[in-house]
């Protein structure tokens, strides 16, 4: 059903949206090269007959022992068109920094924070990037397949909170 | 003889009006106000730092993680079946409809379909807990507005539904009745018909809820135009479900892509307008009887047959086969030991839960045990957009309007 919008990005983008294919169920899917992603979003969404306007699901995987290891997934839908697609950007281990859609949609803020909270994926440009639901005192990312399941990590101290509406603990984390 | 008293002085003639002391600009400062995690109106435990400038939200930082239980990483150990149990206790008010998305997920990845009567059995569960979920939002809404009749009215209407959940499933809160290629078991006996008194009876306390709240002036005057989310900023913000249908945008995956037998049943999707608490609550109202309506029309259609496949690798044989064949006893045996081999590959599966979109990004690596497992839960976009929402309003609102997005500490974190 949309096989069409995945047709479109390919003949847009040659190149940097490759290998399309209909996954079980009939889910169309595309792969994009990470460098071009927040500009495939911003047509998918601003191309008035693509009209992607709902914010997506984003989540990442990590594909341990493969080459590139990371993959960060959309999973996008038109409300007005009904059309449902899922884009997959590989992302290699040594540079997993991936341009942020939060600039296209703002709905992909958490979304992107729990990608780097979970699998220390960055997004560059986005504008709090924090973890989102461990502490910022973590060490390593819990959902990477070389963390331990039973992982312990020590308490961290009690610190003066020198701004609460910050939060405790050291200034940002340089970018 | 005394002397005659001074006469009073003069009062000072009074300042023009506006100008005086008391009306003198008060040296405002800027407040910061923790609430949470702890906080019996966060629903679970959610921080939310407010900037004040007076009782005005001029900043606020939402932050989670203290409910967070890893989710993904305890699912990514178990296999294919284990995951239902971890499943119920996303949203908990609502368990069975996690269930559904998950065993939808699943059986779109083995392309399997499951017999009529299952898909029956399943709608039927997740919309009388569609009818818990809004029941819970609403009387916490009006908890939080000062009517605790609703609140009493709402809980009771919800413990009746629970009591016939429990006879399906035996359990009140974390109910588990799915499973892969079918549910766990049949209908007990005169189910239906009591279903349909407890049906009539919640009825009537939602009509007796929305007769003290709807018209309500102190309710009007709280909500409406509240938090006010127009459509465009929903849909930016990735809102689903009832709260991005009280914003305008008919979207609803039970109508947008139907699922089970949603297409063979007839009900209709409420919009609001303004999209802002009133609307959001009108809507849930609105759902509540639209819920009913499917509950009725499935009790009325269903047919006997199978409520699972007939297939030894997705589902457990029944205990006789166990017990008396070589077979059965092997097949049960690789189910538990093992877990249902899923084909490799990656899907995505949506279903339209009681707060919207309830993804499951699922890979499987073709083992028994599911190698990723992204969960959308339908209230994240809502939780996250409410630093943005709620700025210039009240302190006040915050609490109701944190309820009108429903947030279920359980699936937003995880």
């Amino acid at each position: 059903m949309s096989k069409a919008v995945v047709e479109a990005l390919v003949v847009r983008f040659p190149g940097d949206a490759y290998d399309p294919y209909a996954g079980p169920g009939g889910d169309d899917v595309v792969f994009v090269r990470k460098e071009r992603i927040a500009e495939v979003c911003r047509y998918l969404k601003e191309d008035p007959a693509l009209d992607f306007r709902l914010a997506p699901y984003l989540t990442a995987v990590d594909y341990l022992g493969e080459e590139p290891r990371f993959e960060v997934v959309y999973a996008l839908y038109a409300p007005s068109r009904n059309h449902r697609v899922r884009l997959r950007v590989k992302v290699p281990e040594g540079d997993a920094v991936v341009p942020s859609v939060t600039g296209v949609w703002r709905g992909a803020d958490w979304f992107e924070r729990y990608c780097w909270d979970m699998y220390g994926i960055r997004f560059a440009g986005h504008p709090d990037h924090r973890r989102l639901f461990m502490y910022e005192e973590f060490v390593g990312h819990p959902l990477r397949k070389d963390y331990p399941l039973r992982g312990r990590q020590p308490l961290t101290p009690e610190r003066d909170v020198p701004d609460l509406f910050r939060g405790p603990g050291p200034g940002p984390r340089e970018a | 003889m005394t002397d005659a008293p001074d006469p009073a002085p003069a009062p000072p003639a009074a300042p023009p009006p506006g100008t005086g002391a008391l009306d003198a600009p008060l040296a405002g400062k800027e407040m910061v106000i923790n609430l949470g995690p702890s906080h019996p109106a966060t629903h679970g435990t959610c921080r939310l730092v407010t900037r004040l400038d007076g009782e005005t939200i001029r900043g606020m930082k939402v932050d989670i993680g203290y409910l967070h239980r890893g989710f993904e990483k305890s699912c990514e150990n178990v296999t294919w079946g284990q995951v239902f149990p971890y499943t119920d206790r996303l949203n908990y008010v609502s368990a069975t409809m996690n269930n559904v998305g998950f065993a939808l997920a699943v059986e779109k990845l083995c392309g399997l379909s499951v017999p009529d009567r299952a898909q029956y059995l399943r709608v039927v569960v997740s919309e009388l807990h569609r009818i818990c979920d809004h029941l819970t939002m609403l009387s916490a809404m009006g908890l939080e507005l000062g009517a605790m009749t609703v609140f009493l009215y709402g809980v009771e209407a919800r413990d009746h539904l629970w009591d016939r959940l429990t006879e399906l499933c035996g359990a009140r809160l974390t109910s588990n009745f799915v499973r892969v290629g079918g549910v766990a078991r049949d209908l007990p006996e005169g189910w239906a018909e009591k279903t349909v008194q407890t049906l009539d009876r919640t009825a009537e306390l939602r009509d007796t809820i929305d007769a003290l709240l709807a018209r309500n002036r102190i309710f009007m005057d709280r909500t409406r135009g509240v938090a006010a989310v127009s459509r465009a900023d929903a849909l930016d913000y990735g809102y689903t479900g009832p709260c991005l249908r009280a914003s305008g945008e008919p979207y609803d995956v039970r109508k947008a892509a139907p699922y089970l037998v949603y297409d063979r049943l007839d009900f209709d999707v409420p919009v609001g307008a303004g999209g802002d608490n009133y609307d959001r609550y009108l809507v849930r109202i609105e759902e509540l009887k639209q819920s009913d309506r499917i509950v009725r029309q499935c009790l009325r259609k269903m047919e006997p047959g199978d409520i699972a496949v007939r297939d030894f690798r997705y589902v457990l044989p029944p205990k006789p086969l166990v017990y008396g064949t070589i077979e059965g006893v092997m097949a049960h045996f690789k189910l538990v030991m093992e877990g249902i081999q899923v084909p490799r590959g990656e899907v995505y599966g949506y279903t339209e839960a009681a707060n919207g979109e309830l993804g499951f990004y699922l890979v499987s690596d073709g083992s028994g045990r599911p190698y990723k497992i992204g969960l959308r839960a339908p209230g994240w976009p809502m939780v996250a957009s409410m630093p943005r929402v709620l700025e210039g309003a009240l302190l006040a609102d915050l609490v109701p309007t944190f309820d009108t997005f429903n947030m279920i500490g359980g699936e937003v974190e995880q």
